[in-house]
């Protein structure tokens, strides 16, 4: 590795980071105590946070597991709450394609809704930035803080009241991100669109309402570029 | 918990979906990732719609967990996780500032359920 031990791209990611962790950390204790609900060990609560990293399809999955719905549902349900990530990846992938195959593939394992939210905003703002060690900086802290979170719910369980709401931090979380994003007319009408879609199509099956609301936006957003040029 | 302790063993229908979401996931983050390092550069025909990718995927993700469609309009609107939210979208907005809108957003959720509408 270049540079100094204690790098100042890297140190970057982790202090723009570290206020979203307000909002992960009880994501993934829910995530944790889900696991316990559904009947999962700590074995598998742990290999489910190393393996999926994806904190909104790991609670879908693990309610449908539960539920003994089907392994076909259970993994097309997860597949579908994830496939934004291929607008996050194709978003992303410009910033890395200088870099080499391997490390491109350690990134692309950290990629997450905050990571690359982050980092593509610090990337448009500082051109300078190392991309890779910015993004690791804020990705790498993300993963340890998600898989102490998860054995921590495991561990704690029940003990943590529903009443609470902690699942309420994860939308809050996105809303912060999402503020920012709508910085224009088209990117705000393409926000707008995109919740008033996905609100209606809330009740599609396999969560899809996630992905029609997310293309009607883009497309409303490109509408609007264009209208207004 | 003799559940946790009887997860440790073995429980090969949860270990499949975790493997196969994992697989699954992995080749989606890759995708794009791995792809722009053989092709040159980004079609411009893909970088338009890509600007609207974060406003549009966050809004898509955040609405529905503070919006549902009630019978009325009144009981669409008088929910404490959508007024919450609204808070916490006013913070965001004039503070850019994770910390307060998550702080002022969970503030509000518990003011509306253990206070105003308990």
């Amino acid at each position: 590795m270049r540079g100094p031990a204690l790098d100042e791209d890297l140190l970057a990611g982790v202090r723009d980071v570290s206020p979203l962790m307000l909002g992960i950390a009880p994501f993934a204790l829910v995530a944790g105590i889900a696991a316990v609900d559904a009947g999962l060990g700590l074995a598998e609560a742990v290999g489910m946070s190393v393996i999926v990293f994806a904190g909104a399809s790991q609670l879908a999955a693990l309610e449908l597991l539960g539920e003994n719905a089907p392994l076909a549902v259970v993994v097309g349900t997860a597949m579908v709450i994830n496939l934004r990530m291929l607008m996050y990846s194709a978003s992303i992938a410009p910033h890395f394609a200088e870099y080499g195959r391997r490390l491109r593939a350690g990134l692309a394992y950290l990629l997450t809704d905050q990571a690359y939210a982050l980092s593509v905003a610090e990337f448009d703002e500082n051109p300078d930035r190392s991309r890779w060690r910015y993004y690791l900086g804020a990705a790498a802290s993300l993963w340890i803080v998600w898989q102490i979170g998860t054995v921590a719910g495991v561990v704690l369980g029940a003990g943590v009241p529903d009443a609470w709401g902690l699942t309420f931090a994860v939308p809050l979380v996105f809303l912060a991100l999402l503020v920012p994003a709508m910085k224009d007319r088209p990117t705000t009408v393409a926000g707008v669109a995109a919740g008033a879609v996905a609100v209606v199509a809330a009740g599609l099956p396999l969560n899809l309402g996630l992905l029609v609301g997310a293309l009607c936006g883009i497309g409303a957003g490109l509408v609007t570029e264009v209208t207004a040029s | 918990m003799t559940d946790a302790l009887a997860g440790l063993v073995a429980s090969p229908r949860a270990w499949v979906a975790i493997v196969a979401i994992g697989v699954v996931t992995y080749g989606i983050r890759l995708s794009f990732i791995h792809l722009f390092g053989r092709i040159d550069g980004v079609p411009t025909r893909v970088q338009r719609p890509l600007r609207y990718v974060p406003p549009a995927v966050l809004a898509a993700l955040v609405l529905p967990d503070l919006v549902t469609l009630g019978p009325s309009v009144a009981a669409t609107l008088l929910d404490e996780r959508l007024i919450a939210g609204a808070v916490a979208g006013a913070v965001a907005w004039r503070t850019e500032n994770v910390f307060a809108t998550i702080a002022t957003g969970m503030g509000a959720l518990w003011l509306f359920r253990f206070v105003v509408f308990a």
